[in-house]
C-alpha cells in the first residue's frame, strides 16, 4: 500500500473493448427487447415500401433511405436515452460514476451497441429492398448509403445521452417515443416530404432526422436539392449542442 | 435482539484481539513496530469544517474528520443524520459548501482519486444479463493493479455463482457482487454504504471476515451501517452523526463506557408517578404497560421497585450495548439541542 501517488494508467483500449463487449452482450441476451426494435422498421418498410407501394419504380428506393434513417435513430435514442435513465434510476449509473471507469468508455460501449443495431437493420432493409423491392443501385451507392446511415446515428446518440441524463427512468421510454415517432413522421421518414403542405415542409428543416434522411436520399438522387453542407452542418449543430447539454448534466454536482 | 448483542459484545470476538492492538488508544512505544506507526499517522481522507444545506435543511454542519491509513471508521446515525451526504462529499458526488475535502491528497471525484478508491453504494438493480464474472472482470479493468480474480471471488464468497446472470441473484448475492466490485480494484480506501443489508447471518459473518482481511492488508475503510453489532465488531473508530453534527466519536469501547446506565424493563400496571418518585431511577419510559427504566444503580433500583409493588412481570436487566449507548447519546444530544425536557424524565 503505497500512499505516494502512482500515476500509472490502466489499459484504456482494454477498458473500451470490455465495456463494448458488456453492452453488446447485454442486448444480445435480451432478444425480447432486441428483436422487436430491429424488426419494427424492417416490417414497416416491407409493408409500405414494398408490398403496398404507391409507385413501384421509385418508392422502394426512396423509402429505403428514409426507413434506414428511421431504423438507425431508434437504437441511438433508446440505447442512450432510455438505457441511461434506467441505470440512473437503479443507482447503477452512480456506481459506475464513482468507479474509475473513464466516461469515454461508457459512451463508446453504447455507441458500439447503436452501430451493431444500425448495421443489422441496414443489412435487413437492403436485402428486402434488393430482392423484393427491386431496388437497383451501384455498389458505391449501397456502400455510401450504409456508411451515411451508420455514422449518421451519432448526433442522435448525443440527443439520447442528454435525454438519458435529464429524464427520470419511469418517464424516459414515453418521452423518447414522443420525440422519436412525431420527429420521424414530420421529417418525412414514413411518407415522402413533398406530399406535405408547404408549412410542414419548412418545419422539417429544423429536425435532425430530416437532414440525415436527405443525406441518404442524395445518394440515390431523390433529395429535395439542398446543399450537403447544410445537412451536415445542422446534424453537427445538434451533435455539439446536445453533447454540451449532456456534459453539463454529467458534470453537474449535487444532482439528486 | 439486545440480549443477543450483549453476549456477542462481551465474549466472542474471535480474531479481533490482535486488531484491537492497532487502534489509536493502545499505541505503546515498545509494542507497535515502526512501519505500522508510520501508516497510522498517514491520513487518507480529510474533511475540514464542511457544511452542506439542502434548501433550508442543514445536512452537515461544520463537520471535520480524518480517516487514517488502515483504520475502519464507522459512521452511524439515524436517517437524515447526514451520513449519505458525508459519503457523497468524500466520493465527489456532492460539493461542499464550506470547508475543504481531500482524499488521497487529491480532490474527491478526480479520476486519479477514484482509481485508488472502491465504493459499495446502495444500488436497487444492476444490468440483468451479465454474469457475475463479466461484471467483476469489467470493473477490474478500470484499475491499475486489481486483486486477482480468484481472490475477489473468494473474499466475496461468489465461487458457486460466478456464471450466473445478475438477474437471477438473490438480494444477499447482489450485495456480495457489489462488494466484489468495490474491492476488486485493490483500493487504498474503501467506502461501504450499508454493506450487509439483505444478507443472512452467515453471509454477514463472511462479509465481516472479508472486511477484516482487507483491513489487515492496510485498506482504510469507511462504513455506514444500521447494524450496531456490525459497527461494534468491525470498527476501530465509531462516529455518530445527528442532524449534521458529530455528536460522539471514539472506539466502540470508549463509547460504550460513556454509558454508565443499565436498562431495566418490565410490564406493570403501576402508575408512572409512583416510579418517578424512586430515587435510584434516572429515567422512565412507558409504552402501553411496558416500562423501560435507566439507572446507574441497578441493585438499589430493583430493591426500591420491589418494595413498592409486586405487580412486575417480564423483568429483564441489560447493560450497555453499542445500540443503547447510541440511542442514549443521541437522545441526550437531542434534548440538549432542543432544550425541551420530557415529562417522564427526572433529574437525579
Amino acid at each position: 500500500m503505497n500512499i505516494v501517488a502512482t500515476e500509472s494508467q490502466p489499459d484504456l483500449i482494454k477498458i473500451y473493448l470490455l465495456e463494448s463487449k458488456a453492452e453488446i452482450l447485454k442486448v444480445i441476451r435480451s432478444p425480447g427487447f432486441t428483436l422487436p426494435s430491429l424488426l419494427f422498421p424492417v416490417m414497416f418498410y416491407l409493408f409500405f415500401g414494398v408490398i403496398f407501394t404507391m409507385n413501384a419504380a421509385s418508392m422502394p428506393t426512396y423509402l429505403l433511405a428514409t426507413y434506414g434513417t428511421f431504423g438507425v435513430i431508434g437504437p441511438a435514442l433508446f440505447s442512450f436515452g432510455v438505457g441511461i435513465a434506467i441505470e440512473r434510476g437503479q443507482g447503477w449509473f452512480e456506481l459506475k460514476e464513482v468507479s474509475p471507469m473513464p466516461a469515454s468508455a461508457y459512451i463508446l460501449g453504447r455507441v458500439a451497441v447503436t452501430f451493431l443495431f444500425s448495421v443489422f437493420t441496414i443489412i435487413l432493409l437492403f436485402t428486402i429492398g434488393a430482392i423484393f423491392g427491386e431496388v437497383r443501385l451501384q455498389r458505391e451507392q449501397w456502400l455510401l448509403l450504409a456508411v451515411i446511415l451508420t455514422f449518421g446515428s451519432i448526433p442522435f446518440c448525443a440527443i439520447g445521452m442528454a435525454l438519458g441524463l435529464y429524464l427520470k427512468s419511469n418517464s424516459a421510454p414515453a418521452v423518447v417515443n414522443l420525440l422519436y415517432l412525431p420527429m420521424a413522421f414530420l421529417s418525412g421518414l414514413w411518407v415522402p416530404i413533398n406530399f406535405f403542405p408547404e408549412l410542414m415542409q419548412s418545419v422539417a428543416n429544423f429536425l435532425p432526422a430530416y437532414h440525415l434522411a436527405q443525406l441518404g436520399l442524395k445518394v440515390v438522387s431523390m433529395d429535395s436539392g439542398q446543399s450537403v453542407w447544410l445537412h451536415i452542418g445542422i446534424l453537427s449543430l445538434y451533435l455539439v449542442v446536445f453533447s454540451i447539454l449532456a456534459l453539463k448534466a454529467y458534470t453537474k454536482k449535487d444532482k439528486q | 435482539m439486545n440480549n443477543l448483542n450483549m453476549d456477542k459484545v462481551g465474549t466472542e470476538r474471535p480474531g479481533w484481539s490482535d486488531l484491537q492492538l492497532s487502534s489509536a488508544n493502545s499505541i505503546k512505544p515498545g509494542e507497535s513496530n515502526q512501519s505500522i506507526d508510520v501508516r497510522e499517522n498517514q491520513i487518507v481522507a480529510s474533511v475540514v469544517d464542511v457544511s452542506k444545506h439542502y434548501g433550508k435543511n442543514k445536512a452537515l454542519d461544520k463537520v471535520s474528520l480524518n480517516v487514517h491509513c488502515g483504520e475502519v471508521l464507522s459512521v452511524l446515525g439515524p436517517n437524515g443524520a447526514g451520513k449519505t451526504t458525508l459519503i457523497n462529499i468524500l466520493l465527489g458526488r456532492l460539493s461542499a459548501e464550506h470547508g475543504t475535502v481531500s482524499v488521497m491528497g487529491n480532490l474527491p471525484g478526480e479520476l486519479r482519486t477514484k482509481r485508488r478508491c472502491g465504493a459499495m453504494l446502495q444500488v436497487s438493480g444492476l444490468p440483468d444479463m451479465l454474469t457475475v464474472k463479466e461484471h467483476i472482470e469489467l470493473f477490474q479493468s478500470y484499475y491499475v493493479s486489481p486483486i486477482a480474480y480468484t481472490k475477489v471471488i473468494d473474499l466475496a464468497g461468489l465461487e458457486e455463482i460466478q456464471n450466473r446472470y445478475s438477474k437471477n441473484l438473490s438480494g444477499g448475492q447482489k450485495q456480495r457482487l457489489l462488494f466484489a466490485l468495490a474491492i476488486c480494484g485493490n483500493p487504498d480506501l474503501l467506502f461501504l454504504d450499508e454493506p450487509s443489508v439483505g444478507m443472512d447471518i452467515t453471509a454477514r459473518k463472511s462479509l465481516w471476515s472479508a472486511i477484516a482481511q482487507l483491513k489487515n492488508q492496510g485498506t482504510s475503510i469507511i462504513l455506514t451501517t444500521h447494524y450496531l453489532e456490525e459497527a461494534d465488531q468491525l470498527s476501530d473508530r465509531v462516529m455518530m452523526l445527528n442532524k449534521g453534527s458529530i455528536i460522539q466519536q471514539g472506539t466502540p469501547e470508549e463509547i460504550k463506557s460513556r454509558m454508565r446506565f443499565k436498562k431495566i424493563s418490565f410490564t406493570s400496571e403501576v402508575p408512572i408517578q409512583k416510579l418517578l418518585s424512586l430515587s435510584a431511577i434516572e429515567r422512565v419510559e412507558l409504552a402501553g404497560n411496558l416500562y423501560e427504566i435507566q439507572t446507574d444503580k441497578p441493585v438499589k433500583a430493583l430493591k426500591q421497585l420491589f418494595e413498592m409493588t409486586d405487580d412486575i412481570s417480564n423483568l429483564t436487566v441489560t447493560g450497555a450495548a453499542l445500540e443503547d449507548a447510541f440511542i442514549q447519546l443521541n437522545r441526550s444530544h437531542e434534548t440538549k439541542s432542543e432544550e425541551s425536557s420530557d415529562t417522564s424524565e427526572v433529574a437525579n
